[in-house]
Parts: structure tokens; C-alpha cells; sequence
């Protein structure tokens, strides 16, 4: 039997960071991971550090993993390749340049410093971006980051703190027997701890259902690309008002794109589709005339929760004392996780998280019936 | 209407083409190639004369009999060269032609994707110059070419033994053969190789032949060193009795070769550890249906038997395929192409045994050598990420981005195999196996897409 003082399931982001957090504060942390840490969402994801676009709700949270991204080699002991490069959110239409900029009007005071920019300006600023695009908001400290690398060294650094790392180790059963939680896995662990942290990912509302409060999420599996190294050109990670696609460019040159859903191989497992795919290449060249001709060399895609609100459930249990939840991230959870972890771990060290989580309360879905 | 496909239009490709055909089916026939004959019997252009002897040497007649098939079987089936399939899914190829996108639907389709070479890396294995076995051979196949003036060839498998001796035929200065094998493993091989007498003379012929025009073969010979500045400009080698140095400016090695098994992958065809091709290989029945319904696999693709089984293993799985269609077929038939992949299967064994994988490539080889050219991974590289505890294949890419580039480890994956497994101390079985991932090669933007 293993006696923790927290109990964390799923070695994404979220709870690695959590994990780390916790064990710098020294308390005793074990993290359950089905597969490995950071293989799924959280390493496979886009590799985009924003904050811009983001509900207004997740701002402070998300002002706060930036915080938390600027001292990251000290954290986890590498830099991740995470370049404050500037994110760039591209307008094609008027209309959609108006929500830029309605954008930009009510999230001042939050610290994202975005700067509108019209047709020709844009085009005076990033030279490489195509003629369909009539304006942009830039986000200057915005950024990226390769998630391969990142999202595994918080388990790493939380390895490091002292906290007990497991991997290939699914979790079989978790019971409270009104003073604990008794969680087993299928390698035979026994674990005990008075916090368990539901950090699962897209797997996260099975746990949730079990203790009484299904959530509606569904898995979603973005398509992502990568082209073989170019000419380095991009000097900002750019999205597009409305969805569409997202591309940035590494400084080996490669281009990393995403846009559009894959599919479910199986529970664990995507893949982005052969349409997703081809609507990545085709839309591109429009946005990015420079890629015409370039060749992409590897496609995939990953599984990721979504609510219906496409805002995370973070913060209590409403029905079981000592359970923490943070999933349901929406396809945005590599630049705020950071955040995530260190408010769940505070709520433990110090009984609240400094940041407000009332929006992400899992309450919100408790009167709704799950379909 | 949905469609048999095949994929590959080598020799399994083309007998299972002939064998459908013959039965009524119309399939189509995809190959990247221009032409049809696999990388083995790849046909020059069109325009090119030389002689199917001068080509082929004694597989002349083989060749002939494959390209007259294709040629004949023109108007009966729906033959698409230069097509490149780069995924697959849900019942459906996706396909590439001049530029242009397209979706095949497939009823049943027949997996014969062929073979590349196994390469392990040496120092200098990056320096122009320096080719596989099997390039070096295409360059001479296909467009009169040699790699270089004085060109050492190395490594081991029956290929070796085979470019060297059309090369030196084609008048190209052989200045040495570099076997890794030892004799005595080749002597202890000899009652597999016996099995199929006409092949083993063969390959005893190229050997003999090599000698007897004065040009030096060594067996139980490394490959240490390719040296040069801008170009190949020498090697070392080392054998029992010691360091040698050899001027070239050309260098062809392999170890044998690999099958390119991401589209049997895509298609989600189960995998199975293979201990003979020390590979992850698609599971099939001995008439060639895989664990998925719909796919048949035939050829090297799906495991290296050579050309011979895999004309024989064309026809068995297009046999098999209209078998499961209800079409009337000899059933004797079958039996007998089964019994004859035996007996190929009896020599493959023997041959394994005559070119022995280097069981110390791993252990040999020096952190600084370049294993991923494509992402520039060097062995050191791949060696600190499983120092951190990593040992899964698929987790060590992702991590130092082995297998990530143009080539996406079709090149560096079974080298990269067998540094992780020395360096974590497991069995090369025991490390999980590459992923497939789309596009199986690269995809350009801006391509058109038929409605």
C-alpha cells in the first residue's frame, strides 16, 4: 500500500504540472499514466502558446501560465523550443477583423498587449502572409512550443521533486471509504491518499460519472502536419478568426500546420484523415503563399475532450469531497495547463487556488442530463 | 462500383494482376514506378535499347516474362503508373498522380508494396557517393549509370554479391567485395541453401566469377570508415587479420532488406514479430489474407522472400482473394504455390543464415554516427534519450526526432531499432514497432484535388 497525500491520474500537462507543483511544496505525489507521460493531447498537440482568442473567463488562468512559461527551463529544465514569437490571428473577411478588434477592446487590462492591424500593415509587418487575409490582431509575447518535449519533462521535473511516477500503469478502481481514497491499478498498485486529481484528459468523465456527475464530453481528434524544413519566414505562430487553420514555423525550419478533425482509430488512438488533411494543404497556400510546392512529410492527430461550453471543468467535485477535476480543455490546454496545475495544487496546500475557477466548475453540467 | 485494387506492380503485383484477369475480375493496378517490374526487374525508359540479357543477366528471361505480362494484360485492367498511394483508410486509398489528389474506394485490394534496403550506418555513410545496394543497382537497371568510377561494395545478403557482379559486367571497376559475413557461417548455411539449387548456384557463380576476374571478396570483412572531404575518397575495413584501407569513389552497402509495410499498417493489418526478418511484419495466412477482411498482402512487402515467391505469392493471394468471392478456381492450385513458398521459405532460412545480421552493429557503433540523416540523429543522440529511461520506439522519436523526417524511418528505422534495444538492454522485439503515419511520402501544397 502507498500512502499519498495526492493521487494523480493521467500524466498530461495538466497533471504532471500539478504533480510538480505539489512535490516542490512537499507534499507526496504519485502519478498514474495509462500510457506514457505527455504522449497524448498534451505531446502530440499543436504546440501553441496563446492566450489570445481565449474566453475572457480563462484569461487570468492563462495570464498566469504565461508567467509560469517564462521561467520554463528553471522549471523543467529545458526550453521546450518555446519561442515567444508572437501570435498572429489572421482576418479574412471585414467582418471578422470587427471581432478582432471587439476582441482586442474587452480583453484590455487583461496584460495581452494586442495590437490591430489593417490590411497594411499587416502586410508592411509579416510579408508572408497571403492576400486573403485583409487584417490581423497580434499578440506580441504569444508564442510557441514543441510539446513532444514539454509536456514529458513536467513529469520529469516532478520525478525529480520526489514525486512517484508511474507509467504504462492504468488505473483499475477508485473507491472512497469516507476518510480515503483507495486507488488500484492494473499492475497491482495500491495507493492511498485523501486527493485524488482527475487529470484524464478526453478519459476523464468516466471517473467523473463514477462519483456521481457525468459530464457531455466528447473526443475530438484535431489533424496536425508537418512539412520538411524551409526557409525560416514565419516569424509569428498565426491561427484564424472563425477556426479554420493554424500554422506556425520551428526554428529547424519545419512548418507545423493543423486545421480541421481526423478520426478515432479506437479509444486511445487517431488518426487525421485523409480530408482533413488535403483541406490543410489546399487552404494554406492561400493563407501562406510561401508554401506552394513545399511538401509535407508526416500527418497525425491525438484525442482531446471537449464539453459542449468548449470550456474545461477545473476545481472541486461537486459530489465527493477531496476530488479535484481539470479536463475537458477543448484543444486548448498546452499553454494553460501550467496554470491548471499549480491552481489544483494550491488548492491542496492552501485550500484555495489564487485565481478564480467558479467558471469551470463541473456544477455547471449537474442539472443537465447526459445524453 | 468499388473496385480490386492492387498496389505495386512488381512481380507479385503484376502475377496477382495476371491471375484476376484470368478469372474475369478487371482490377486496377497501382505503381509509383513509370513502368511495371518492381525495383527487380525495373524496366530502362522507353527510349533506352539495351538488352534484357545486358539488363537482367540470367533473371533476363524472368524479367522478359513479367514485362510481357503487364504489356499483354494492357486493355485488361485499369493500369495507373506514377501513382503514388500515401494513405490509406476506411475502405479507401488516397492516391497522388502528376500533382493530382484522388480517392480510390476498394472493395478487396492486394498489398504488394516491395522492399528497400536495410541500412546500417557506418561513418561517412552520408557523404555523396555512397549508396545503397539496391540505388546503386537501380542506377545501372534503369538509366545505364554506375555510382562511381572505382566502387567498393559492402555489407552482406544476396544482393551483394549480385550488383557487384553486374557491375564489374558492366565494365565498372569493382575494387572490392566487403562480405560481413564469415565462411564458416555461409558453410554452416549450405544445407537451407541446397534446398533451391539453381539460386545457390547462382550466387556461387557471382562469387566465382568475381575471383576469377581478380577482383578481391572478403568474407568476415567490416566496413569501418568512409573517408572523404567533398566525396568519397577511401575506405576502412578491418577482419581478423586487421586494418586495411581501399581508394574508391564510390561505396554500395545494405544488410539485406527491409518491407515496406506502412500501408498494410494504415490498412490495419495486425503486426507480428518476425525473427528471420528481424522485423515487425504484417500478419498473414499462408495464401496471403491478412487479419482485415478486405487486404491480402503478397511479395516482399510482407516479408523478404525475393522475386521468385514473390511472383509465386501474387498469384496465391489473388487466388485467395477470388476464393472469398465465390469465383471457381482449381483448388489444386493453391496447394501447389504454398508447397513451392515452402521450399523458397526453406532457402530464405538458409540464407539468413549465410549473411548473418552483425549482432554488434549496435554495440560498434561510435555516438557521433549520423543514424537519421533526415533529422541529423546521430547514434549518441538516440542514446542519451534512453539513458532518460526511454526504450519505446515510437516514445524515442518523439523525443531526439529519429524517423521524423522525408524518410519517416523507412531509411534510419531499423538501425535506430537496433541502437535503442542495445542501449536499453532489451531484445529488439521488446521496443514496440514505428507507427505508420500519412503520407507515407511526402505530400506537396497546392496539389489538385479530383472532385
Amino acid at each position: 500500500m502507498i500512502e499519498v497525500d495526492a493521487v494523480i491520474i493521467g500524466g498530461g500537462i495538466v497533471g504532471a504540472s500539478a504533480a510538480l507543483f505539489l512535490s516542490q511544496a512537499g507534499r507526496r505525489v504519485a502519478l498514474l499514466e495509462r500510457d506514457f507521460c505527455g504522449s497524448h493531447s498534451s505531446g502530440v498537440n499543436y504546440g501553441g502558446v496563446r492566450r489570445q482568442g481565449r474566453p475572457l473567463s480563462q484569461l487570468p488562468l492563462s495570464q498566469r501560465a504565461h508567467e509560469i512559461w517564462g521561467r520554463l527551463p528553471q522549471l523543467i529544465g529545458i526550453d521546450g523550443e518555446y519561442q515567444r514569437s508572437g501570435h498572429l490571428k489572421l482576418a479574412r473577411s471585414l467582418n471578422d477583423l470587427r471581432a478582432l478588434q471587439d476582441y482586442a477592446a474587452s480583453s484590455q487590462g487583461f496584460g495581452l498587449d494586442l495590437q490591430v492591424l489593417e490590411r497594411s500593415e499587416l502586410r508592411a509587418r509579416f510579408p508572408w502572409v497571403g492576400e486573403v487575409a485583409v487584417g490581423a490582431s497580434f499578440c506580441p509575447d504569444d508564442g510557441h512550443a514543441n510539446p513532444r518535449l514539454v509536456s514529458p519533462a513536467f513529469a520529469r521535473a516532478a520525478r525529480h521533486h520526489g514525486a512517484q511516477v508511474h507509467e504504462q500503469c492504468a488505473v483499475g478502481a477508485v473507491e472512497h471509504d469516507g476518510q480515503r481514497f483507495r486507488v488500484s491499478t492494473q499492475s497491482g498498485l495500491e495507493l492511498r491518499a485523501p486527493w485524488v486529481l482527475n487529470c484524464a484528459g478526453a478519459w476523464a468523465g468516466k471517473l467523473a460519472g463514477q462519483f456521481g456527475e457525468p459530464v457531455p464530453m466528447h473526443a475530438g481528434h484535431p489533424a496536425m502536419l508537418v512539412t520538411e524544413p524551409l526557409p525560416w519566414v514565419m516569424n509569428a505562430s498565426t491561427g484564424v478568426e472563425g477556426g479554420g487553420i493554424y500554422a506556425r514555423q520551428v526554428a529547424r525550419g519545419n512548418c507545423v500546420l493543423g486545421g480541421g478533425q481526423g478520426f478515432a482509430l479506437d479509444d486511445a488512438r487517431a488518426r487525421p484523415g485523409q480530408h482533413a488533411v488535403i483541406e490543410i494543404l489546399r487552404q494554406a497556400v492561400e493563407l501562406y503563399p510561401f508554401l506552394e510546392g513545399a511538401q509535407a512529410i508526416r500527418t497525425w492527430s491525438g484525442t482531446e475532450g471537449y464539453l459542449p461550453d468548449r470550456q474545461p471543468v477545473i476545481g472541486h467535485s461537486g459530489t465527493q469531497p477531496g476530488l479535484l477535476h481539470a479536463f475537458g480543455f477543448a484543444g486548448a490546454g498546452f499553454q494553460i495547463g501550467p496554470a491548471v496545475g499549480q491552481a489544483l495544487a494550491e488548492i491542496i496546500c492552501s485550500g484555495a487556488s489564487t485565481t478564480s475557477l467558479d467558471a469551470f466548475s463541473i456544477t455547471r453540467f449537474h442539472s443537465i442530463s447526459v445524453a | 462500383m468499388k473496385s480490386v485494387v492492387i498496389i505495386g506492380a512488381g512481380p507479385a503485383g503484376i502475377r496477382a494482376a495476371q491471375t484476376l484477369v484470368a478469372h474475369g475480375v478487371r482490377p486496377i493496378l497501382l505503381d509509383e514506378a513509370a513502368r511495371g517490374g518492381g525495383q527487380i526487374y525495373r524496366r530502362q525508359p522507353v527510349n533506352f535499347k539495351r538488352s534484357a540479357v545486358k539488363l537482367y543477366g540470367f533473371e533476363a528471361r524472368k524479367a522478359n516474362a513479367l514485362h510481357q505480362t503487364i504489356d499483354e494484360l494492357r486493355e485488361q485492367l485499369d493500369y495507373r503508373p506514377d501513382t503514388l498511394v500515401w494513405n490509406a483508410e476506411d475502405g479507401a486509398l488516397d492516391t497522388l498522380h502528376e500533382g493530382r489528389a484522388a480517392r480510390l474506394e476498394f472493395s478487396r485490394v492486394i498489398v504488394a508494396t516491395g522492399a528497400t534496403d536495410r541500412v546500417l550506418p557506418v561513418p561517412g555513410w552520408t557523404l555523396p557517393g555512397v549508396y545503397s545496394l539496391g540505388a546503386a543497382q537501380i542506377a545501372l537497371k534503369f538509366q545505364g549509370c554506375a555510382i562511381g568510377e572505382r566502387v567498393v561494395f559492402a555489407g552482406s545478403g544476396p544482393l551483394l554479391y549480385l550488383v557487384a557482379y553486374q557491375y564489374a559486367k558492366a565494365g565498372a571497376k569493382v575494387v572490392a567485395v566487403l562480405d560481413s559475413s564469415p565462411f564458416s557461417a555461409q558453410a554452416r548455411a549450405l544445407p537451407g541453401l541446397l534446398s533451391q539449387p539453381a539460386t545457390l548456384a547462382k550466387g556461387i557463380y557471382y562469387r566465382s566469377w568475381l575471383t576469377a576476374h581478380g577482383i578481391p571478396v572478403h568474407q568476415g570483412a567490416t566496413l569501418k570508415h568512409i573517408n572523404g572531404e567533398q566525396r568519397v575518397q577511401s575506405l576502412n575495413w578491418s577482419n581478423s587479420s586487421g586494418k586495411h584501407t581501399l581508394d574508391c569513389d564510390a561505396v554500395a552497402f545494405a544488410h539485406g532488406l527491409r518491407s515496406e509495410t506502412q500501408l498494410a499498417d494504415l490498412l490495419g493489418c495486425a503486426f507480428a514479430w518476425n525473427p528471420l526478418n528481424r522485423a515487425w511484419l504484417p500478419q498473414r495466412d499462408s495464401a496471403g489474407r491478412s487479419s482485415v477482411a478486405e487486404v491480402y498482402l503478397a511479395g516482399d512487402g510482407a516479408g523478404i522472400t525475393g522475386a521468385d515467391a514473390a511472383e509465386i505469392a501474387g498469384e496465391r493471394a489473388a487466388l485467395a482473394l477470388l476464393e472469398d468471392n465465390d469465383y471457381p478456381i482449381a483448388p489444386q492450385r493453391g496447394v501447389q504455390l504454398e508447397q513451392a513458398l515452402g521450399r523458397i521459405d526453406t532457402f530464405r532460412h538458409g540464407l539468413e543464415r549465410a549473411f548473418v545480421f552483425p549482432e554488434n552493429w549496435a554495440t560498434d557503433t561510435a555516438d557521433d554516427v549520423m543514424i537519421c540523416r533526415c533529422e541529423e540523429v546521430r547514434a549518441g543522440d538516440i542514446r542519451e534519450v534512453v539513458r532518460e529511461g526511454h526504450w519505446e520506439i515510437n516514445r524515442v522519436k518523439a523525443h531526439c526526432r529519429v524517423g521524423m523526417g522525408r524518410c519517416q524511418g523507412r531509411m534510419c528505422g531499423a538501425a535506430a531499432a537496433e541502437i535503442i534495444a542495445c542501449e536499453s538492454q532489451r531484445a529488439v522485439s521488446d521496443i514496440g514497432r514505428l507507427r505508420a503515419q500519412a503520407p507515407i511520402k511526402p505530400l506537396p501544397f497546392g496539389l489538385e484535388i479530383e472532385p
